[in-house]
């Protein structure tokens, strides 16, 4: 379904599957979530995987100057952001809103261009709601995350940015998947996304388990979080925490990085 | 990064493929499912850029179903691939090619066992045994070397477990562990996943 089709009709075209779409100009250096386009971006390193093109240059790519993280866990589902936002290495906020409600019971995460995730997550929004009064039953989170690939793919290769988890509680359980603007679309039980998931990743990998009590649980993404926060300059802010039940989700807390700071280094004494 | 590799027998095909999802350094999955049940005898094994992989390999597989719903009866293994290799051709010169590398495996009632290796420039051969990726490059030559056309299924299993060994001790990346199944007249076997080496 590409965009013009969503907005023109409600029963879209399978047919035309790969219309091009009209694209936009896409301004690259939008002051979103620090997609560091600046050309004097020293931070900009990308490895290519599968070098079957002819790409002369091999460079690590720290996308999305940002730290999102959700798992699964035996009560749900824990999603965990920072809140700040770069425009190369200015701040731009430390305030941002990097959950996404989608519905009562789904959440989306924000990486990469804000607007390109807070637009397409509304679109997704408008989407389920429409599958919702036709098929009179809530959409899965398969189903909506699949929705959300299908219309990014369209786009691929134009410039979108986007790295979002789609998390939520459906007839099957907890879900979460990974959805991003390259075309992935990956179901699991823990990801981390942004500049930071990799020292997010250290983290809640070695914490991690099924049978965790919900405030262990809360502990760890705001850990792993905060943990994420320290290392990498383009993360930070304040930790804000969802939870994701069988009734829907629930803003857990929000803690301001430095007050998590002052109380971790008080334990450790 | 990733790997598919594919032994055909006298009456089966074995095929196997690793289970790690990537982006740049990271794995964000370790039991990814890189094969598509075509139909009851066909599998497809797809890797290549993301999004382009799923994308296409759902497509063939829905157009492959879509065709049993039309007509009565499914498309033989040599009929898909070839259908297969005609659609990446026709999107190969378009403003959206696939860039994926496939294997397609099935099991026809007249023809036998078959395995067939296609790549993302839509070239298509027939092959007893293939592979894909940069693990390609360490096992060809092993299978080259002990591949027989008449093959029991535990040599094959033994001849791949071989291969993958190989990867564990040279490959530079670590592809802890793989989806492996058989097909043969009886349809499609899901065989033990092979964790080679410490895991």
């Amino acid at each position: 379904m590409a965009l013009s089709s969503v907005l023109r009709s409600e029963s879209a075209d399978f047919a035309d599957s790969f219309n091009q779409p009209f694209a936009h100009g896409c301004g690259l250096k939008q002051a979103g979530l620090g997609f560091g386009e600046a050309v004097d971006d020293s931070l900009n390193f990308a490895v290519k995987p599968l070098g079957e093109g002819d790409e002369p240059e091999r460079k690590i790519e720290f996308l999305h100057g940002t730290t999102t993280l959700a798992f699964k866990f035996q009560h749900g589902v824990i999603v965990a952001v920072d809140s700040r936002a770069t425009a190369g290495s200015y701040i731009a906020s430390q305030t941002v809103k990097k959950v996404i409600e989608i519905n009562p019971y789904l959440l989306g995460t924000m990486a990469g261009g804000a607007a390109d995730c807070s637009f397409w997550e509304r679109l997704l929004a408008r989407q389920c709601r429409i599958y919702e009064l036709r098929n009179k039953e809530r959409i899965s989170v398969a189903a909506a995350s699949k929705l959300l690939a299908n219309m990014v793919y369209q786009y691929k290769g134009m410039g979108l940015s986007m790295g979002t988890m789609v998390c939520g509680w459906d007839k099957r359980g907890p879900g979460l998947y990974y959805v991003d603007s390259e075309g992935n679309r990956v179901c699991g039980d823990l990801f981390a996304v942004g500049s930071g998931s990799m020292y997010a990743y250290g983290v809640v990998d070695s914490g991690l388990r099924h049978d965790l009590t919900v405030e262990e649980a809360c502990d760890l993404g705001r850990r792993a979080i905060y943990q994420a926060t320290y290392r990498d300059a383009y993360s930070g802010g304040q930790v804000n925490l969802y939870r994701v039940h069988s009734d829907g989700w629930e803003r857990v807390s929000q803690e301001d990085v430095l007050q998590l700071h002052i109380k971790y280094e008080s334990e450790k004494a | 990064m990733e790997y598919l590799i594919g032994i055909q027998g006298p009456d089966f095909v074995l095929v196997a493929a690793d289970n790690v999802a990537a982006s740049s350094i990271i794995q964000m999955k370790h039991d990814y499912d890189k094969m598509f049940k075509l139909s009851e005898k066909i599998l497809l094994l797809c890797v290549g850029e993301a999004g382009d992989t799923v994308q296409f390999a759902e497509y063939i597989q829905k157009n492959v179903q879509l065709y049993k719903m039309r007509n009565g009866y499914e498309l033989s293994p040599a009929a898909a691939a070839n259908f297969t290799r005609k659609n990446l051709a026709d999107y190969l010169r378009s403003r959206t090619p696939y860039h994926v590398n496939l294997l397609l495996a099935g099991y026809d009632e007249a023809d036998g066992p078959g395995l067939y290796y296609m790549d993302y420039l839509s070239a298509l051969a027939k092959a007893p045994f293939a592979a894909h990726g940069y693990g390609a490059f360490l096992t060809l030559s092993i299978l080259d070397r002990h591949y027989r056309p008449d093959l029991t299924r535990e040599e094959a299993v033994d001849l791949l477990k071989k291969c993958l060994e190989e990867l564990n001790k040279r490959f530079i990346l670590n592809l802890p562990s793989f989806t492996v199944r058989l097909i043969d007249k009886d349809g499609i076997h899901d065989m033990e996943k092979l964790p080679v080496g410490p895991k």
